[in-house]
């Protein structure tokens, strides 16, 4: 390739990833934006007279902190129950042998490629039936049965030796010690991964959180800002400064657990 | 007495305990027994929030199933939806929508990572970032901030265009660009993961294999075609499946940009189920559109096993 070639191909990668972000930075500089400069023409790339008028606004009209928390709550839930199962199925999965077990580990696999949307119906019938609408063990439940939690922790657990837990065995471990004191140690960097990649999982399962949680008390983050598009409505500012607020704690979570990004996306497919 | 007969119990068991510790824990019950102690969450949850619900969707997209009603009517559900020119119409949505996403995303993210592989590790960590971003942000805040953008009065996606002369385009109300404004949208968090696993991919070929093209004389593009492509294929199956099942599932840009509109230019098959299904109380209906959905992906899916597979072993 020509020197000319190489210094056109970086520029247009560099302006693509400014693309990328463009709305990100949009988003948070327009949060700062009052009402009227938010629409005016030309646009300011950046806010000369930033208010926090906005979120004044989001913070006293809508119950954003309390969408914030249920997210919390119910992504933190979701992580710890998931990884907890995933985690048992791994090891059930690698260090065991029970009857049936070809055939679950080929429905996980299956299930891996089968939309999760083709359940929706008469998954909604069945929280129905529980009576657990609105009700945040609804969106929890679910991600628990994720396949692919299964399927990455059987992954991790496959690098686990096996004369470590043979050595356990001759010293008298008990099978619970086994997989506590042996086991979980040396798969937690797999665990970490998995936690990430549950939480955001959860965090940004929109479609049904907005089936379950219609209640507005009850809502999560994301489905909490949605309605307020139309409620909003006109006032970008306002709607900017609820994104915003929705984007800051999954931003956070991301820069400090970026390594364990890249780590699931990667040991989940192709080293698999 | 039931203190008396648990402390009967507790002996009996001690002394099985005693007397065959080493048959016990040697027979096949013990290890089935342990075995299923670890599955057993994962079996319970997998089997009811996983497994029955598409077994029942299968089940009741043979019923005209609604509130207050469940009627047997075969398949009923299915040649109602062949000859709705609106379902139809969701279809060749969402096929449009598959052939501009994942060609795209995909071929820009190949591109991409050949070029920062040989940048610096800040660099790389840097296109990491800011392709991944999008994915983390949630296509709930994205497209809030998209539904901005495209705004014909005040959006600056029209200000960036009147910089070049161009006339403002009515992103979400022409029928006859709306499809291309959702594209663009999805394509942003289409290309982080496929980003990142080309980069591992293209990592982990040995720079010898080039080095030993090079003393052929091999042009850049014959290494490429003939050493990269072939060797990354099992990634390239992987990142093309994921993401032509994700866009086969586009739903959330829908619901806050478009509403599915303007007349139904931007329906998407996962935006009609939705609506029949929890707009219209059509349950049965909505069932049998998640299965012809289901089955369209796997359809799709398995051409494109077929053609990526990797063939060629090194």
């Amino acid at each position: 390739m020509t020197k000319g070639l190489k210094w056109a191909a970086d520029l247009v990668l560099y302006l693509c990833a400014l693309f990328f972000l463009f709305p990100i930075y949009w988003m948070i500089t327009g949060s700062f934006k009052s009402q009227s400069m938010a629409v005016q023409i030309p646009p300011e790339l950046f806010p000369s007279a930033p208010t926090t008028a906005n979120y004044t606004k989001l913070f006293a009209e809508s119950e954003v902190v309390r969408w914030l928390l249920n997210s919390v709550l119910i992504a933190g839930g979701s992580t710890l129950l998931a990884c907890i199962v995933a985690t048992m199925a791994g090891y059930a999965f690698t260090k065991h042998r029970f009857t049936g077990q070809a055939v679950l580990f080929g429905l996980v696999i299956v299930t891996m490629m089968i939309p999760r949307q083709l359940g929706l119906v008469p998954l909604f019938t069945l929280m129905k039936n529980l009576h657990l609408v609105n009700n945040g063990w609804s969106v929890i439940l679910p991600v628990m049965a994720l396949p692919f939690a299964a399927f990455l922790m059987k992954q991790f657990s496959q690098t686990v030796p096996n004369e470590l837990l043979e050595a356990g065995k001759i010293d008298g471990c008990s099978e619970i010690a086994l997989f506590t004191k042996l086991f979980l140690p040396v798969v937690k960097p797999g665990i970490g991964a998995l936690a990430i990649f549950v939480f955001s999982f959860s965090w940004n399962d929109y479609l049904w959180q907005l089936i379950m949680l219609s209640d507005e008390s009850k809502m999560t983050i994301n489905v909490g800002i949605s309605t307020l598009v139309s409620e909003f409505s006109a006032n970008y500012g306002a709607q900017m400064a609820a994104a915003t607020m929705g984007f800051i704690p999954i931003f956070v979570v991301f820069i400090a657990f970026q390594r364990y990004f890249v780590k699931g996306i990667t040991v989940g497919s192709v080293k698999g | 007495m039931p203190g008396g007969a648990f402390s009967a119990a507790a002996d009996f068991l001690r002394q099985v305990h005693e007397e065959s510790w080493d048959k016990i824990m040697a027979s096949r019950a013990y290890r089935e027994f342990w075995g299923f102690f670890f599955i057993l969450p994962f079996l319970l949850v997998f089997a009811a929030f996983e497994i029955y619900p598409f077994l029942d969707a299968i089940y009741l997209s043979l019923f005209d199933y609604g509130i207050g009603r469940k009627e047997w009517i075969g398949f009923g559900n299915y040649s109602h939806l062949l000859g709705d020119d609106v379902f139809l119409k969701s279809i060749r949505n969402t096929f449009l929508l598959v052939l501009g996403v994942v060609p795209l995303s995909v071929g820009f993210s190949l591109a991409a990572a050949s070029i920062v592989i040989h940048k610096s590790a800040a660099v790389a960590s840097f296109f990491r970032a800011s392709f991944y971003l999008p994915i983390v942000t949630s296509q709930v805040i994205l497209s809030i901030a998209w539904l901005w953008i495209y705004n014909p009065m005040t959006g600056v996606a029209n200000y960036g265009l009147s910089l070049f002369g161009i006339e403002p385009v009515m992103w979400l109300s022409d029928s006859s660009v709306t499809l291309v404004a959702v594209i663009i949208v999805v394509i942003t968090w289409c290309v982080g993961q496929p980003f990142i696993l080309y980069l591992a991919g293209l990592g982990g070929i040995p720079s010898s294999y080039y080095e030993a093209a090079s003393i052929d004389g091999a042009s850049p593009w014959r290494k490429f075609w003939s050493i990269t492509l072939p060797l990354l294929k099992p990634t390239t199956l992987y990142v093309v499946v994921t993401t032509t099942i994700g866009a086969f599932q586009t739903f959330v840009v829908i619901q806050l940009l478009t509403g599915g509109g303007p007349n139904y230019s931007t329906t998407t098959i996962m935006y009609m189920l939705y609506e029949t299904a929890f707009k219209y109380g059509n349950l049965g209906l909505a069932s049998a559109m998640g299965v012809l959905l289901a089955v369209l992906i796997s359809i799709f899916s398995l051409i494109q096993f077929k053609f990526f597979r990797s063939d060629v072993e090194y």
